[in-house]
């Protein structure tokens, strides 16, 4: 367990030294979703009087939920970006030689995405309240939004690293990024589920993230409602890509790193 | 031979002449051309993306057509300018990063030890991404087509699009080349993409202006040249033939070219005039 | 210590080949070319040879008109190289340091480009491309994509374009770095014989003291700028030292016999161990009288041991430091 541990610390300890100190790498994750957050909220604000729009705190707290989800997921293919690039110049390589628990590897990735996510997750919040946001929800409710951030970021993180250790290439970051970016897309961003229609109504009915999004926003309003779904399609999808980025591991050392 | 060759100069035995623009053009674009043809991620992506955004976005705001005064029935004729802006930006991106790896890998430094123009090299390389861009252009057309979206300004609408889209496409890969031969850097081209993005979202791309409720953002948008980028586009599917708007998307993507290349004829001046 | 010793004849008088007169290059810390001379006529090798960070390659992007000096003056070809590019280029070849090659273009669409930009008219590129294809052993992966390529073809295929528009002045800046011992060879082959052959005159920079000695008709040794050397390489050699012969006894108590047999040929000394060295004043030649000798003198051999003195030793000459190891890191 100390050894787990003690990889754990210094992978997540390297890779947010990386990622706090280069401002290339810090201001991406920090850029696009304040510029999301203005771009939806800000020039879509007029969806909020379409009739049937019945979002209580009104159309920036709607969009501010989707943009901390999405940066929930994108903390995760931004870190993947730095997995696939050690990879690409060696360098995991070395930490697969050096580390005698390799599972604290991607733990210390998951741990480093994580710091980073909680940055831009306040960073965010605090644009969105100067925005004006309203935010009926209590401190518990709040706390549940936070934790839906926190299993998306994991779940981000984890499908980044079975992606970049198996195919081990900075070429990978397209992969990474496409399904995150279409799951999340085609879930409600613009209007609630019940205001879509065609076939994206039909696709958003059965996404997994259109329940975690809805659960942010009810617990933005105030009113939580299918939060015991999200979390549990949460739980759900962290097991199943574990074991996708374990198995992801297993294939890094076959190739030998 | 040596002795000889000491003397007077070896004859050369070819007819070596001075090549003309033209011909340099064509050889430059021709490679330009079939160079992001073996590049699949340059064909694919800018095919596949704009279309991807067009299809979630206009089943996702299609709420937005029930905003009084929102100018069209149905999202998709709206939202259908947008695709050949983004296609506008990755024409940027492939013509700055082509030529940056030019730079990058010294083959600028090969080109310039023949008689080689300068304005060929410029030339050649946007007429290669074009072509590619004007592919992309007939994609999403056809795509329009497929899924009926129908123009206001009829049949004669199409070439005219065509050549708005073209003109933007042009205008910025001005801009991708400024970027490569001022930076000669890939990376750094690259770094600038997601400013050109954000330039797209800053617009009318989304929603008409006049219906834009946050000050801030209508006042962006207005300023944004993009706006009228794509508003000259939107013009021929929704209105019908709008003078003013298709003036405004014309003069401002010839604007763009016109401050794009002066700015990469000077910087490729500067960098031909450097090692 | 950078003395310009000059042991060559004078080479003002190079009728379109190279001349070069105080030439300087300045950037914005460093001064990288500190005012050179130098002279290669037409159909001769030069090996322009000196450490990493030397000037060597700064040298080759102003004399074939890619960076504009500081100041001074060049002519190549005969041509001003701050008022006459074009004519330059017109007469130059040049192979640079990095290959430059569009890794998604086939080797013969490399030189069908070359040859259109070179101004080869129409019906000429195609056979022109096939000739230089051949030449460089490069027919059988003409149609593959250069990413494919090794090192060593690409190096191959960077020495056939410039030579697509049949140049008098070639113009090579470290061409082997990095290939095996092979294609090494096979490339200073095919560099003679241009020479050879062709009466081509050939401006080749290097970091290899075996590349400079086996290929050039005159090395001139650049170090942090300036020419410290300039001549043929057995002048320069001759220069810091004679060749000595080193032997070694078989049975070390006939080593006063053979320091006796060898006094004859010059100075001779025996170190603690028994060794004899003697210095041969008419150099290796001598190598054969040497053996006679100990054999008249009865003297059995463990080892004979050849030192000549090497380009090496004319750089440590002239700059207290040794070539080989001594540049700094990055490009020159």
């Amino acid at each position: 367990m100390n050894r787990f541990l003690s990889v754990t610390m210094g992978v997540a300890w390297r890779s947010a030294h990386n990622a706090f100190t280069n401002p290339a790498f810090l201001l991406p994750s920090l850029m696009f979703p304040l510029f999301f957050l203005a771009a939806f909220a800000g020039g879509l604000s007029a969806i909020g009087n379409v009739p049937s729009f019945d979002y209580e705190p009104g159309y920036t707290a709607f969009q501010y939920v989707f943009v901390f989800i999405q940066s929930a997921a994108f903390g995760g293919v931004f870190q993947g970006f730095a997995i696939a690039r050690d990879f690409e110049n060696g360098f995991a390589q070395r930490l697969m030689l050096a580390a005698p628990a390799r599972g604290g590897i991607i733990a210390g990735y998951a741990v480093a995405a994580l710091l980073r996510w909680l940055l831009t997750a306040a960073v965010v919040t605090v644009a969105a309240l100067i925005g004006g946001m309203d935010v009926p929800g209590q401190g518990v409710d709040l706390f549940g939004l936070l934790a839906l951030g926190l299993l998306t970021n994991v779940i981000a993180i984890l499908w980044a690293c079975g992606i970049a250790m198996r195919l081990r290439t900075e070429q990978a970051g397209s992969l990474i990024q496409m399904p995150v970016f279409l799951i999340l897309f085609l879930a409600p961003v613009y209007v609630p589920v019940d205001l879509l229609s065609g076939w994206v109504h039909a696709v958003a009915k059965v996404n997994p993230a259109t329940p975690v999004l809805e659960a942010g926003r009810s617990l933005v309003a105030g009113a939580p409602d299918r939060v015991a779904l999200a979390l549990a399609i949460l739980a759900a999808a962290i097991l199943v890509m574990g074991v996708w980025a374990r198995t992801g591991l297993r294939s890094a050392e076959r190739a030998g790193g | 031979m040596a002795t000889q060759a000491a003397t007077e100069p070896a004859p050369l035995g070819l007819s070596v002449g001075d090549p003309g623009l033209v011909e340099q053009v064509y050889a430059l674009g021709r490679r330009a051309f079939f160079r992001v043809l073996r590049q699949p991620g340059q064909i694919i992506f800018p095919l596949v993306f704009p279309m991807l955004l067009f299809a979630v976005n206009s089943a996702g705001l299609d709420a937005a057509t029930r905003i009084p005064g929102f100018p069209a029935d149905d999202y998709r004729d709206f939202a259908l300018a947008v695709p050949f802006m983004q296609g506008a930006l990755f024409t940027a991106i492939n013509a700055g990063t082509d030529l940056a790896r030019d730079i990058e890998t010294g083959f600028l430094n090969r080109l310039r030890l023949t008689p080689m123009k300068a304005l060929a090299l410029l030339a050649g390389q946007v007429g290669g991404v074009i072509i590619i861009s004007v592919i992309q252009a007939l994609s999403y057309l056809l795509v329009a087509a497929a899924i009926g979206v129908e123009f206001e300004s009829g049949p004669a609408g199409v070439p005219v699009l065509l050549a708005l889209s073209i003109l933007i496409s042009f205008a910025f890969a001005g801009i991708g080349a400024f970027l490569a031969l001022k930076f000669g850097s890939g990376e750094a081209v690259q770094g600038f993409f997601p400013l050109l993005f954000v330039l797209v979202f800053l617009s009318s791309s989304s929603l008409p202006r006049d219906l834009i409720q946050t000050d801030w953002f209508r006042t962006v948008a207005t300023y944004n040249p993009v706006s009228y980028l794509i508003e000259g586009i939107r013009s021929l599917v929704i209105f019908g033939w709008d003078a003013e708007a298709l003036a405004l998307g014309f003069g401002t993507a010839g604007a763009i070219a016109v401050v794009a290349y002066t700015a990469a004829s000077a910087a490729l001046r500067r960098r031909v005039g450097r090692g | 210590m950078s003395t310009h010793l000059i042991v060559s004849t004078d080479v003002t008088d190079h009728p379109r080949g190279i001349e070069v007169q105080g030439l300087v290059r300045e950037f914005k810390e460093v001064t990288a070319v500190a005012g050179i001379d130098l002279g290669v006529a037409a159909g001769e090798i030069y090996g322009f040879l000196g450490p990493n960070g030397a000037g060597k390659s700064t040298t080759v992007l102003m004399l074939t008109t890619l960076l504009p000096p500081t100041s001074g003056r060049a002519t190549v070809g005969g041509y001003d190289i701050a008022r006459e590019g074009s004519k330059v280029r017109a007469v130059i070849g040049a192979a640079l340091q990095e290959a430059a090659l569009d890794p998604l273009l086939t080797g013969r669409e490399h030189l069908q480009l070359q040859a259109t930009l070179q101004g080869l008219a129409r019906a000429e590129r195609k056979s022109r491309a096939s000739e230089l294809l051949e030449r460089v052993g490069l027919t059988e992966a003409a149609d593959r994509r250069v990413r494919g390529y090794s090192g060593g073809m690409k190096r191959r295929l960077d020495l056939a374009l410039a030579l697509v528009h049949r140049p008098r002045i070639l113009f090579l800046d470290e061409p082997t770095t990095g290939l095996d011992p092979q294609s090494r060879t096979a490339l200073w082959e095919e560099v003679a014989r241009l020479a050879r052959d062709d009466g081509m005159t050939v401006f080749l920079t290097t970091q290899y003291l075996e590349e400079a000695d086996v290929l050039a008709d005159r090395v001139g040794i650049i170090d942090r700028g300036t020419i410290v050397a300039e001549g043929t390489p057995a002048q320069l050699k001759a220069e810091v030292g004679r060749p000595s012969v080193e032997v070694v006894p078989a049975d070390p108590g006939q080593a006063d016999a053979a320091r006796r047999a060898l006094d004859a040929f010059g100075d001779c000394s025996r170190n603690g161990s028994g060794n004899v060295t003697v210095s041969l004043p008419d150099g290796d030649a001598q190598l054969a009288d040497v053996v006679r000798a100990l054999d008249q003198a009865h003297v059995k051999l463990a080892a004979l041991d050849l030192h000549a003195p090497t380009l090496d030793d004319v750089f440590l000459a002239k700059t207290g430091r040794k070539l080989e190891g001594s540049g700094d890191a990055g490009g020159d």
